[in-house]
């Protein structure tokens, strides 16, 4: 029975995503086709291409056509997966995007795992201590979380870690060039390295994930932290609790199954607010770690006029954001009855 | 009743002395940054190559730069722009969202449903991810550092707005405005906007810090804002490339003053929501 | 001897608060026997829940005991460590709450939180104690009770939920159970079925039990003995019947007085009346010959969703005559207020004041219209019906300004001090904002909101229910004298029927959305023809000294 709910909550859902995900390609049309300027000119071969080359790219592209008809033909073009070609490296979008992806979903994930795993104890205990020094010592490193800006804090960790202690190694690049990749299964170094058996590699690759990884972490720490601590403090302060102080249960059964559960539900949404910044910071920490992944690849193409990348950058980093929340909503409906299947 | 206003906020303000603290800060620095011209020791954009590189001493309190420019004059100049990008964009995300977000909590029905589908939309766009998507349309030109700030910052107002105006919406005194014989407009301008402005002015607070966050990153990464205009994300930009060679004063300086302002903004307005409830008055 | 369960003598409790400490218990005393049902009757603010807490040791972090003892079972455990106290919750002694939904854990379902409470204080495994939950949602008499193992709170009504709080109160068979306004929410038919719920239980375990309550009616119902608090100290302790005929204090006298009864009129709700007493003045005015001054027909309201709010409803009001609109919550009461007063449109049916069909008039534009200021609210909660930027002064003048086209400050000045004199408010709080006021004194301003216009017709809508009973009396007393002093016609809806019964001279009886019954008031009240009005008046809790047994 439940497992049949289960699945109708996920459909219905899925279905639910899939105009906000209609959205965010209609949305990129009008961005990058309606918008003031030639569309042409920005996917032609260099700026100062001919007339007739700009005359050309904009027949292949539909331009001359009526609105309606690109529309359609944008839709085909990115149902079958064709997001255009690069100019800077010659190769299909989808292509470049593919062989990058598993850089970058390293690294964020990663990142995450990192955040969690510091931020939600540091919430909890915050939150069952309040007002100890403990609680005030996180309270100020979550208020200056905040303001640290990621490219700073990265750059002073390189500073730091590399120049001045040595520890990390050079901030360039997924792996010390003078080690070989692990054969290629699902692109993520550490799971490849890992399925290979290479000790060498998955250590080496690592310690250039770290880096890079904290410094993304740390950008999502202190508001991951904070809001742990706000919703456990609401939660221990609500009437429920209190019920269960009254009827004498073990002060473990409160805070584990009685206060951690119900405080752990926003923290879950807001993990995937969180999820979007992080994509979003991914452009910033890739360019001070020259980190090869899907946002380096947009941002020099962007910088190159190189206009075709951006835009299956931006489709695909939206369409990660529908999926990733699509998750957390039912996550969070398989976690708290009181969300109803609409 | 503006003398009443004054006075509880002079008590308040004792009160709370961190937020009055936060509250000096933030003015300091905008008066510093709008000073900022006359205030400099040196030329910010004059290079002086043969003084390059050297770290803070006695002269240059922040060190020198690549090309022998004064960082310390390149900081507190650079405030201006940064304070201008992030006011700019706050305050057109936040009367276009305000707007929106009100007459859609007030409205609700068929309004409501379609800019909801619209901010969820653009709810779905990361940050840096949309803005170069409208950098890429529109041109590499500083306004539309503005624009991109201000369209990431309105789902947020009109979100905010519509749940506030929304919660008030069915109070006895809205209802009771209605049988006074106020107009339905006459309720939302005379009656609702007052009772959320407060609430909004938290957020606004709250908001520049992360807007001046943005302005950085976005000239860090090479958009909106070009050398050698002095703007704290640039100046990281550029000074990125000697961090490994032990070189720190040129990042770390602008990134403090980065944060000092951003800390501001964030106390002034974590403070102001302690403050805003009409129930500390005596 | 009878050796008291638990003592509490000269108990001292203070709060840290924003603006400096607060006393909220200045010596209370108080002692409960084994298998006795002591009832601790006040208003807000005097102390009952807190004693309440103390004595479980539940007191929030800002609160602190600085004097006084608490002895239970011979032991004192005042301020007494969580290692002493927890063993007692739950196995000696309980509590159930006032908002029952919200005291229970609403992800997690109702049996495992009974389950919980039993294997807190017994080694049982997981089944056993599903088991023994079972039973008890049987003894509570819950309908359905093996599928309500199963469900969570939000699945259930107020209703149940409380019954569910009791069985997890009584799972471990304690010897006291502190019930702390356990039926403030609930409906009033809702209300007397836990009420008997409770007290079966108790007595068939021969628990003691602490009732505390606002109700002096229901404590007296209920109640083997009556602490009266007030302001952090017990007034007076005595039983039921010597408390009604001969309260010796003060305060009980006017809480005796205020509490309505049966037979209580509105003048004598208020002891010592601080305003001049009703005067029976002549008639109220009649307009000559026209018809009913509100006319409602066939009046139907559907919510988006298939609500069928208000269901055909009609009746008339006559110029200057009270009418009470009576129901639980659901009943449709207050819909009909909202589209009697124009706030809100009606699906069909004709709202017919003073001969003009106003109900043809969209609300969104009867702002223009010139009946608007005939016709005034006064609504429930008087924390929510002013608005926080409003001074009192702006609050009453908004009407005056908007419909009657007055202006100039000193002539709004001083008509804002006419009508505060006529409600009663002082002159210098017309200056203060709504969290300066107290309950009665923001229920003032939004009368005199009301009637600042002088309309023909003022809605009320539960004008006193958010009130203290000894407010509540001085309010209503308030309002009768309005009435017969200015020929208003009253549209009173509540769902306490005494004063209603006090207040209107005829009354509607309303359930879901339908009329059920109607008439003149008293007649009701002595000969119910309906059993749903005979299941409202039942409700009612009732002091009757020579029925207790």
């Amino acid at each position: 029975m439940k497992l049949l709910t289960v699945a109708r909550r996920t459909a219905w859902r899925f279905a639910s995503s899939l105009p906000a995900l209609f959205g965010v390609v209609i949305f990129t049309f009008v961005l990058m086709r309606l918008l003031p300027g030639d569309p042409a000119v920005f996917f032609a071969s260099s700026p100062s291409a001919g007339k007739a080359e700009i005359e050309m790219i904009r027949k292949q592209m539909g331009l001359d056509r009526s609105i309606p008809e690109q529309l359609v033909r944008y839709l085909r073009d990115i149902g079958t997966g064709n997001l255009g070609r690069s100019m800077t490296t010659g190769q299909p979008v989808t292509n470049d995007l593919i062989r990058r992806l598993p850089a970058s979903l390293e690294l964020t994930v990663t990142a995450l795992l990192i955040a969690l795993t510091l931020a939600l104890p540091a919430g909890i205990f915050a939150a069952l201590r309040q007002n100890s020094l403990i609680d005030h010592a996180i309270r100020l490193l979550c208020t200056l979380g905040v303001c640290m800006p990621t490219f700073v804090s990265g750059l002073l960790f390189i500073f730091f870690f590399y120049y001045v202690l040595g520890w990390a190694p050079d901030p360039t690049g997924r792996i010390d060039i003078f080690l070989s990749a692990p054969p290629e299964i699902t692109g993520l170094l550490l799971v490849d390295s890992a399925i290979a058996g290479n000790g060498e590699v998955f250590r080496a690759a690592l310690h250039q994930l770290m880096l890079p990884a904290s410094t993304m972490a740390l950008f999502v720490l202190a508001p991951l932290a904070r809001m742990t601590r706000a919703s456990m403090l609401a939660v221990l302060t609500s009437d429920f609790i209190r019920t269960g102080e009254s009827i004498g249960l073990s002060r473990r059964r409160i805070v584990l199954v009685y206060a951690l559960r119900n405080a752990l539900l926003p923290v879950l949404t807001i993990t995937g607010i969180v999820f979007s910044t992080m994509l979003g910071a991914n452009v910033l920490v890739e360019k001070v770690f020259s980190w090869p992944g899907v946002a380096s690849y947009a941002l020099d193409a962007l910088l190159a006029s190189d206009y075709a990348p951006v835009q299956g950058f931006v489709l695909l980093m939206a369409s990660i954001f529908v999926m990733v929340n699509l998750t957390i909503d039912l996550l969070y409906g398989l976690a708290d009855p009181r969300v109803s299947i609409e | 009743m503006i003398a009443a206003n004054l006075r509880h906020i002079g008590y308040v303000l004792r009160g709370n002395r961190l937020t009055a603290l936060a509250g000096i800060c933030a003015s300091l620095l905008v008066i510093t940054a709008l000073a900022a011209p006359w205030l400099v020791p040196f030329d910010p954009t004059a290079s002086n190559v043969p003084r390059a590189l050297q770290p803070p001493n006695a002269t240059y309190w922040f060190g020198t730069d690549q090309l022998g420019r004064d960082i310390f004059s390149r900081v507190l100049v650079a405030a201006r722009l940064d304070l201008m990008i992030a006011a700019s964009a706050v305050s057109l995300s936040f009367v276009v969202g305000a707007m929106i977000g009100g007459a859609c909590g007030y409205v609700g029905g068929r309004l409501d449903r379609w800019v909801g589908r619209f901010v969820d939309v653009l709810m779905a766009f990361p940050l840096f991810v949309l803005a170069m998507a409208l950098v890429a349309a529109l041109g590499n030109k500083v306004e539309n550092i503005v624009y991109a700030t201000a369209i990431i910052n309105l789902p947020f107002y009109i979100r905010f707005a519509r749940a506030e105006v929304n919660v008030r919406r069915n109070l006895g005194w809205v209802e009771a405005a209605r049988a006074s014989g106020n107009s339905h407009t006459r309720v939302v301008l005379r009656f609702l906007l007052p009772n959320v402005l407060p609430a909004m002015a938290v957020q606004i607070s709250l908001n520049l810090g992360w807007a001046i966050l943005n302005a950085a990153g976005l000239s860090f990464i090479g958009l909106g804002v070009r050398p050698p205009t002095p703007e704290w994300g640039i100046m990281v930009a550029e000074g990125a490339r000697f961090i490994t060679t032990g070189k720190w004063w040129l990042v770390a300086f602008p990134g403090l003053a980065l944060m000092s302002a951003v800390l501001c903004f964030n106390l002034l307005g974590d403070g102001l929501r302690d403050i805003l409830d009409p129930r500390t008055r005596t | 001897m009878n050796v008291p369960l638990l003592s509490v003598d000269d108990l001292a409790v203070e709060f840290a608060t924003r603006n400096g400490r607060v006393q909220a218990l200045r010596g209370v005393s108080l002692a409960v026997s084994p298998g006795e049902t002591l009832g601790v009757v006040g208003e807000s603010g005097s102390g009952k829940s807190v004693t309440a807490f103390a004595t479980m040791g539940l007191l929030e972090r800002a609160g602190r005991i600085t004097a006084g003892r608490i002895v239970f079972r011979g032991e004192n455990i005042t301020a007494a460590p969580r290692s002493v106290m927890q063993p007692l919750r739950g196995a000696a002694m309980s509590m159930i709450f006032q908002n029952p939904r919200a005291a229970l854990n609403p992800i997690r379902s109702v049996g495992l939180q009974i389950a919980d409470a039993l294997r807190a204080h017994r080694p049982l495994s997981l089944s056993a104690a599903t088991a023994a939950a079972l039973e008890l949602l049987k003894a509570v008499r819950i309908r359905d009770p093996e599928k309500r193992l199963h469900a969570y709170p939000h699945e259930l009504s107020g209703g149940m939920c409380q019954r569910v709080m009791i069985s997890i109160a009584l799972a471990c068979e304690p010897a006291l159970l502190i019930a702390d306004e356990p039926t403030t929410g609930l409906d009033v038919t809702t209300q007397k079925t836990v009420m008997d719920i409770v007290t079966k239980l108790t007595r068939e375990r021969d628990m003691a039990m602490i009732l505390i309550t606002h109700d002096l009616g229901l404590a007296a119902q209920y109640c083997d003995r009556i602490a009266v608090m007030e302001q952090g100290q017990v007034v007076e302790t005595a039983d039921p019947s010597r408390l009604f005929s001969q309260p010796q204090h003060g305060y009980t006298r006017r809480l005796v007085a205020a509490s309505p009864r049966r037979g209580s009129t509105v003048a004598s709700l208020v002891v010592d009346a601080t305003m001049p007493a009703a005067k029976m003045a002549p008639p109220p005015m009649r307009k000559p010959g026209a018809g009913p001054l509100l006319d409602i027909r066939n009046l139907v309201k559907l919510f988006p969703g298939g609500v069928t709010a208000v269901n055909d409803v009609s009746f008339r009001i006559g110029a200057g005559e009270s009418l009470g609109l009576v129901g639980e919550s659901g009943s449709g009461k207050s819909t009909i207020s909202r589209l009697v007063c124009r706030l809100m449109n009606q699906t069909s049916g004709e709202i017919i004041f003073d001969g003009e069909d106003i109900g043809a008039i969209p609300e969104r534009d009867f702002h223009r219209c010139a009946l608007r200021r005939d016709i005034q609210i006064v609504f429930q909660d008087p924390s929510d019906s002013l608005n926080p930027r409003f001074t009192a002064f702006d609050s009453i003048v908004d009407p005056l300004r908007r419909l009657l086209g007055e202006s100039g400050a000193t002539a709004l000045r001083a008509r804002a001090r006419d009508i505060a004199t006529r409600v009663g408010l002082p002159i210098d709080l017309l200056d203060r904002f709504p969290h300066q006021l107290s309950g009665g004194q923001k229920a003032r301003v939004g009368i005199a909101r009301a009637i600042a216009v002088d309309p023909r017709l003022l809605i009320l809508d539960e004008p006193t229910a958010a009130l203290d009973v000894s407010v509540q009396a001085v309010v209503l007393h308030l309002l009768d004298r309005l009435r017969r002093e200015s020929g208003l016609a009253f549209l009173f809806v509540s769902h306490d029927l005494n004063v209603v019964r006090m207040m209107c001279e005829r009354l509607v009886v309303l359930q879901n959305g339908a009329i059920v019954e109607h008439g003149v008031s008293q007649a009701i009240f002595d000969e119910p023809q309906t059993d749903y009005a005979r299941e409202l008046l039942a409700a009612i809790p009732h002091f009757d000294p020579e029925a207790r047994a």
